[in-house]
């Protein structure tokens, strides 16, 4: 890292003239965005944490005397306590964890899709780029707002829906889970086996509900406002792609797909990464959009971590939970992108042995191994 | 492409027809599923409520009405919101670029200790999810006696870091040359950073005016935990409870929907100028 370099050079500052300016310059360049990123990141961060081990309840100043320090109380209320707010809390991050599932896989798939399509050389790229990308500059607010309307009930969905002869579902409305339904299509309904047995207070029959109907709204949403921003990523990363690679495998007569599966997805693969850890990232945070949509309806199948956090401090005045709620969510998302980070840090140590002589001497091992494994397996 | 092509025989150059073929359709399908959803809003923004509610995909408003839009205005603190999301969206993006690139031309030009250290924290503080923050912000604001004020709704947003990180490496990428000689002429490190720094940075400048105007412009979640009046409110706030408001009054879907295509004019129309430069951000830099 370039701070490596400089730090052995930490005397310079000491000398006069020059370098002792830049020294002074460069805390005045630098304070402004310290000071702030200090006052309102750090510090408050440290008082959340304090507030998750205390009984604060709003009034006055977490600071002052209306606090009282109660230990891990709070996180054991959530984890361990049956009770109403660890069944809205294990709700809440069933419900998270069926929209992360869902959402990243196929945002992810859909945006390579977009971005190999308006990677080919077509007439009026730039506006089916547009196209793509507008919805990811607009506000969640607003696109929220949208799809309260096509998704009513009577709206623009149900009614392309009874074209085709089908009904659709009342959406926002309709609490069920996606399981449950195709279970209840096949004669399978709640058992009493999985009904008695309980997981942060959710039973494991709820558990394996699936996203509600209300929450696949969100989820298409998210994959309609998120797609276009990992698309240009993706395309940043296709175009990098040397175009002779793509050739060479061409004249081994390799189809498209093939070319697609044994060279550009290898090729891309850190950038499938980088956008599968931040949609991870993403989409474990989901509040301004259940917010302005359900605030967590119907029966409670649209609740996140994020909301409920909120909502348990800022409406029901319960803070320290609500702070040992975001703390928790913290914990999940650091531990998804560490997990990621894991298992992804070298993807280049497995292909290694399979790399052979002729290619090793070439400045791209990726580009080789992926050149010659495309040759090499042609029919 | 042309050398290869010219050696395939007729199967490939069909399949390649057919392929062109593919490729369109699925083009044109997929621009339909993302353009028409706005076009139906804009469509039913000029919709009565009866006429929305009973045929949603009509695509001729049945009367022609901009009642929504009057109703924006007299029913509405329409043009508060505008006012306050203009204040706070406008404060924060010159602040910020100016700011950032303080900070950034600091951390990538200037030599001094702590640098290291100062880029860690700033690094670091990239990694904590925006969503964790909303109540330990909620508390500093509080704490601090700027609850409900312009000031914690702006001073929170000014500084954001992958602003600081975006400047630094435009800064590293261009050549120190020009400041050398500047230094050598004896200008204050301020005055080469304004007068002959910032010029040469405009590409990245823009790229981050650009963010920051679409980030702050849509925020919903800091002013929500940093102001309660509702003669605070912000476009993304008041839309939200328009949103929110009761079912007895009708679905009022045409109201909503002028208010939502209201505001996304300004971000649209920033999009639609500046195009080129959020679609290939690298290539344009390179460009100017």
């Amino acid at each position: 890292m370039a701070t490596r370099v400089e730090a052995g050079r930490w005397w310079r500052w000491r000398e006069p003239g020059i370098r002792g300016h830049q020294a002074a310059a460069g805390w005045l360049f630098i304070a402004p965005v310290i000071v702030i990123l200090g006052v309102f990141l750090l510090v408050p961060i440290a008082m959340a944490a304090w507030v998750s081990f205390s009984d604060w309840n709003g009034n006055g100043s977490p600071l002052g005397a209306n606090a009282h320090f109660v230990g891990l109380q709070n996180y054991r209320h959530l984890l361990t306590t049956p009770g109403l707010d660890q069944n809205n809390f294990g709700t809440s991050l069933r419900n998270n964890f069926y929209y992360v599932v869902l959402v990243v896989p196929v945002q992810t798939a859909v945006s390579l899709f977009l971005a190999v399509l308006v990677n080919r050389r077509v007439k009026f790229v730039g506006f089916f780029r547009t196209a793509f990308y507008f919805p990811s500059v607009t506000s969640s607010v607003a696109i929220t707002v949208l799809f309260l309307f096509l998704f009513s009930p009577a709206g623009v969905i149900n009614k392309l829906l009874s074209y085709f002869g089908a009904t659709g579902p009342s959406w926002l409305y309709d609490p069920r889970g996606f399981f449950h339904v195709i279970l209840g299509q096949f004669g399978v309904h709640e058992s009493s086996s999985l009904a008695n047995g309980f997981f942060l207070g959710v039973s494991y029959w709820d558990w394996l509900a699936g996203p509600s109907i209300a929450m696949c709204v969100f989820i298409i949403m998210a994959v309609f406002t998120t797609s276009g921003t990992f698309m240009l990523l993706f395309l940043a990363a296709l175009q990098n792609i040397d175009e002779s690679i793509n050739e060479a495998a061409a004249l081994d007569g390799a189809s498209e797909w093939r070319k697609f599966r044994h060279v550009t997805v290898p090729m891309i693969r850190p950038m499938i990464f980088t956008v599968v850890t931040l949609g991870l990232i993403g989409t474990w945070q989901i509040f301004d959009q259940i917010y302005v949509g359900t605030k967590g309806s119907p029966s409670n199948t649209t609740l996140t971590p994020a909301f409920l956090s909120f909502n348990t401090s800022f409406n029901a005045n319960n803070w320290g939970v609500g702070a040992a709620l975001a703390f928790i969510l913290f914990a999940i998302i650091v531990f998804f992108t560490v997990t990621t980070r894991l298992l992804t840090r070298n993807p280049d140590r497995v292909p290694r042995r399979r790399r052979f002589g002729p290619t090793q001497g070439l400045g791209n091992p990726d580009a080789s191994r992926v050149a010659s494994a495309g040759s090499g397996s042609t029919p | 492409m042309s050398s290869s092509s010219a050696r395939l025989d007729a199967s490939a150059v069909r399949r390649r027809r057919v392929g062109r073929v593919v490729t369109y359709s699925f083009l044109i399908a997929l621009a339909i599923v993302y353009i028409f959803p706005f076009v139906i809003a804009v469509i039913t923004s000029f919709k009565t409520e009866p006429n929305a509610t009973a045929s949603p995909l009509g695509l001729v408003p049945h009367p022609v009405t901009t009642s929504a839009f009057h109703q924006l205005y007299v029913g509405q603190d329409f043009l508060l919101w505008v006012k306050n999301s203009l204040i706070v969206t406008l404060s924060v993006t010159f602040l910020r670029v100016f700011l950032d690139s303080l900070a950034g031309y600091a951390l990538a030009r200037l030599r001094f200790r702590g640098r290291g250290a100062a880029f860690a924290t700033i690094v670091a503080v990239m990694a904590v999810p925006g969503v964790v923050l909303l109540i330990p912000k909620f508390l500093i604001i509080r704490q601090l006696g700027i609850y409900d004020t312009y000031y914690g709704m702006i001073i929170p947003l000014l500084v954001d870091a992958a602003g600081v990180f975006i400047m630094k490496n435009f800064f590293e990428s261009i050549p120190v040359s020009v400041e050398e000689s500047a230094r050598i002429d004896g200008a204050s490190l301020f005055r080469i950073y304004w007068s002959i720094v910032l010029p040469m940075a405009r590409p990245a400048l823009v790229t981050l005016f650009i963010l920051s105007f679409q980030g702050s412009w849509n925020e919903l979640a800091h002013f929500i935990i940093s102001a309660q009046s509702t003669s605070l409110n912000t476009l993304t706030k008041g839309v939200a409870q328009l949103a929110s408001g009761q079912l007895g009054s009708g679905n009022r879907y045409p109201l909503k929907l002028a208010a939502s295509t209201l505001m996304t004019i300004p971000v649209a129309i920033l999009f639609f100028i500046f195009q080129r430069r959020i679609m290939n951000a690298s290539a344009g830099a390179v460009k100017e």
